[in-house]
């Protein structure tokens, strides 16, 4: 590899403020005064401006659209690139009207740096303040402050002193230390490349040397290791997890914890392709690895090492920017994207509105597009996460709602207690069922509706292990779940019964009443019985449908060959039916009757427990989910 | 990490997010050098593997090194490849200029393939230096039911976060290689030895730099007949890279109308 490829550096550099302030001026000088300008671009806008019958504008150089240039505003971002001795840049101009935020947001969001311009006639506006909570919020920590339009002041130190002191306080109240402010007249190029002769006073930096003094992004590797799982790949014989490195290190034979199961595996490998062969890797890198063994893990879960896992909640305070159209509410929900990670939240409380004028704090009930708030966020489900102060990275979210990303925001832990040693712990989790409650108000406080999962299939074939493992990976992503099995109902409800096929038969319909005021309770109920009667299972149906709950009734068929059932045989029960000991034994001795129309297969042939708990997962969500 | 391998990372990133994001998902191959780069991408984000169909939508009036370009390396990278027809010129919006009709064909040619496979993601492997309304493109874009894009109202993107969910009837443009400049393509090509069309590289003192149909491409004065040469000759040039695509500045306009009418 030629070493020359990689020795010259890029820096992101976003160039925000108020409207008419000067931004594009600023990049069309810029570029000019550094001879970055691509033949004939300066001709090309010339010819824009004078089919308008205006004088030249600089701001052609970034405005693309037709529109923008008719209108003379940017509407969106625009990114163009340019070079110094030291390095190379892209130039991030952000729009500055207050109804393209959004835009603003999505141009500063991967800036390393900012540059800040206000009108040194006009002073600190709206925007001007806007601007700097958002920077703080996107973490933009490296900002240069440009007081432009000097020339319109006849570059008077005592104006710039006055911005100067105004606005240090302002990014001070944010935390923000700016790292020059630099007086400018951007048309004139005045202390642009060269120090400015009309401003003799001013002894800092120009805007060029100003930039080459910032700082490249730290990289996040010396954080502990945050690895959100991204997606599991199953193309050949590997099994891979796939993500991106958020944060810290990893190498082969690492313990890993994964969060929020708590579960925990060894790195085996790190696979790659047409690269060579390696053991580690660190932030930033979209990496593949492998296990010493199969857990469950789907996307969402993030990896870390044990001893500096993140903390596990599901519910936090956080500082957000707020861009959907509709106001956010308290009380509403909405979708929270967590790195990979999605689930519901809902805003629990606000606990406090920035006023945009002023950007005090002050109380408030919803949040208006473009505003900035502190609210708290519940989830159902127990999340991993950093606070913003620990992790930048992993410390961040978004909301979306109906599909759109509405808000972006950072989290704050303080004052909340980890909750992960409660994660094993497993309740009983029965409520009693109070009358004059409906049905949909159930629903809606669970996050989902009440229903039957009724797995059949032979002995052995692998339906208590699968139910108890749906059961745990439900309970934890916050669902009212409960298995019926042989062991809870035989030792009370159907004590008086035997294994004669009526008493079987009742046993079953015993289970099928459970199983049904269960779910108008508003539980999922898991049962997990051989049931090998259609008649039988159909009963169950009926009973579940003759009750008010509304998230159905699934037959899973828990499919294995006798042969592979027989070969498992766990509890010695197919040995002892095949020398007579056990009378009636279901596929030995006495039928089974495989579904006809069942809401779902397994096949645990072919797949492993922990694929078919995802497939048994991934089904629920998409059906109970559901609230009507 | 080097500055290549921040990018390589992030396109693995976002090639990955599409792939988990997005149900009926397909690749566009034009053959040109950033297309095969993603494709190369692709590979590395999967192991190898091309879990989706690359597509190449053909004019027809492609260069015929381009076309056996196509049939060899569809073959030795494994590619599910689906090659469709445009429609002809006569069927391109008629206010058009005619070098900017003439490229309408391809954004014709791709709707009636999104139709007629059902795709509701369309990974195209567009830059923002190459034009600068392409610059101000999203990383995950929608697009309307005709396939028209609103850049007067595009979503915001942040952090990695990608709008994924889309209404029926309408997809996604994915651009993983949104951030990438010209001249790191060339340097990651160099890096990785990633095949190109023999088209790029100069021969009795022209080559081209971007490539496009034989009758609305052209080439330019060069002497670069390697990679390091191309590269050189990158780091000082002043020229636009598409100067040699004569459909994009027939008029002011002309490029953003092809792109907000679907044109990659």
């Amino acid at each position: 590899m030629d070493a020359s490829v990689s020795l010259r550096e890029l820096m992101r550099i976003v160039i925000v403020g108020h409207v008419d302030h000067g931004k594009s001026t600023l990049v069309g000088r810029l570029f000019h005064e550094t001879g970055s300008l691509p033949d004939g671009k300066f001709e090309a806008i010339k010819a824009m401006c004078e089919r308008r019958g205006m004088p030249f504008e600089w701001a052609f150089l970034m405005d693309a659209f037709q529109s923008e240039r008719d209108q003379g505003i940017t509407i969106d971002t625009a990114q163009i690139w340019f070079k110094t001795e030291k390095r190379d840049y892209t130039i991030i101009d952000a729009p500055g009207h207050r109804e393209f935020i959004k835009n603003m947001i999505t141009g500063a969001s991967s800036a390393e740096a900012a540059l800040m311009l206000i009108d040194a006639g006009q002073g600190i506006q709206q925007q001007s303040r806007l601007h700097a909570f958002l920077l703080s919020l996107l973490g933009v920590k490296q900002i240069a402050v440009l007081v432009n339009k000097m020339d319109l002041v006849d570059f008077a130190e005592g104006r710039f002193r006055e911005i100067e002191r105004t606005y240090t306080d302002y990014l001070g109240s944010l935390g923000i230390v700016p790292t020059y402010i630099i007086p400018v007249a951007a048309r004139d190029g005045d202390n642009i490349v060269n120090q400015s002769a009309r401003m003799p006073w001013y002894k800092g930096p120009s805007l060029v040397a100003a930039l080459d003094s910032f700082q490249p992004a730290a990289p996040l590797s010396e954080l502990p290791l945050r690895l959100p799982i991204q997606d599991i790949y199953k193309f050949d014989e590997r099994r891979i997890l796939a993500g991106r490195v958020a944060s810290g290190r990893l190498k082969v034979g690492d313990t890993l914890v994964f969060s929020p199961s708590n579960k925990t595996a060894r790195i085996a490998t790190i696979e790659s392709w047409s690269a060579p062969a390696r053991d580690r890797a660190e932030a930033g890198e979209s990496v593949g690895i492998t296990l010493d063994e199969q857990l469950f893990i789907e996307r969402g879960d993030i990896a870390s090492h044990v001893e500096t896992a993140p903390m596990e909640t599901n519910v936090f305070a956080a500082k957000l920017f707020w861009l959907g159209k509709t106001p956010l509410h308290l009380g509403q929900t909405y979708r929270l994207r967590l790195q990979t990670r999605e689930v519901n939240v809902i805003v629990e409380s606000i606990k406090c509105l920035y006023d945009p004028e002023s950007f005090s704090a002050v109380a408030s009930e919803s949040v208006g597009r473009n505003d900035i708030a502190e609210v708290v966020l519940r989830s159902p489900a127990l999340l991993a996460l950093d606070g913003a102060a620990d992790n930048p990275r992993t410390g961040r979210f978004v909301l979306s709602d109906g599909g759109n990303i509405v808000a972006g925001g950072i989290i704050s832990l303080e004052g909340y207690p980890d909750q992960r040693p409660m994660v094993t712990v497993r309740s009983g989790n029965i409520t009693a069922v109070a009358h004059g409650i409906t049905t949909a108000q159930r629903a809606r406080r669970n996050g989902h509706a009440g229903g039957v999962l009724w797995f059949t299939g032979l002995s052995g074939a692998g339906k208590s292990t699968i139910a108890m493992a749906v059961e745990q990976e439900l309970f934890r992503r916050g669902f009212h779940v409960f298995v019926l099995d042989g062991d809870n109902v035989r030792r009370g409800l159907s004590a008086n019964l035997g294994f004669a096929p009526e008493d079987r038969a009742e046993n079953i319909r015993r289970i099928g009443e459970v199983a049904a005021l269960f779910a108008e309770s508003g539980q999922i109920v898991i049962t997990a019985f051989i049931s090998p009667y259609r008649t039988d299972r159909q009963r169950a149906r009926l009973a579940l449908e003759g009750s008010d709950a509304t998230g159905g009734f699934h037959e899973i068929f828990i499919d294995a060959d006798i042969a592979t059932c027989e070969r498992r045989d766990p509890k010695g029960l197919y040995l002892k039916a095949r020398t007579g000991e056990i009378p009636d034994f279901t596929g030995v001795s006495a039928p089974y009757e495989a579904p006809l129309a069942p809401e779902l297969v397994i096949d645990t042939d072919a797949l492993s427990v922990g694929d078919a708990v995802a497939d048994v997962v991934a089904y629920v969500e998409a059906r109970f989910r559901r609230l009507e | 990490m080097d500055h290549l391998d921040q990018l390589e990372a992030q396109s693995v990133y976002i090639l990955r997010e599409a792939f988990n994001r997005i149900e009926k998902l397909g690749m566009l191959w034009s053959l040109g050098k950033d297309s095969n780069v993603m494709v190369w991408l692709a590979r590395k984000a999967f192991f190898g593997h091309v879990p989706f169909p690359v597509m190449h939508i053909d004019t027809e009036k492609k260069f015929p090194e381009m076309y056996a370009f196509r049939e060899r390396y569809a073959r030795e990278w494994g590619l599910n490849l689906i090659v469709e027809m445009c429609p002809p010129v006569e069927a391109t919006d008629p206010t058009l200029p005619p070098n900017a009709r003439s490229a309408a064909r391809k954004t014709l040619g791709l709707r009636d393939t999104i139709a007629k496979y059902g795709f509701t993601g369309i990974i195209a492997g567009i830059r923002r230096d190459e034009e600068s309304v392409r610059a101000k493109e999203r990383v995950f874009s929608p697009r309307g039911e005709s396939g028209a894009w609103d850049f007067r109202d595009q979503p915001p993107e942040f952090w990695d976060y990608f709008n994924t969910d889309l209404p029926a009837g309408t997809h996604l443009r994915v651009h993983p290689l949104l951030s990438w400049t010209e001249l790191d393509i060339w340097k990651y090509v160099r890096r990785e030895g990633i095949p190109m069309v023999e088209l790029y590289f100069a021969k009795d003192g022209k080559r081209y730099r971007s490539l496009g149909d034989r009758d609305i491409t052209f080439p330019v004065d060069s002497h670069a007949q390697s990679i390091d040469e191309i590269i050189a000759e990158l780091e000082t040039t002043r020229a636009p890279e598409r100067a040699g695509r004569a459909m994009d500045r027939e008029t002011e306009d002309a490029f953003e109308r092809l792109r907000a009418a679907g044109y990659m």
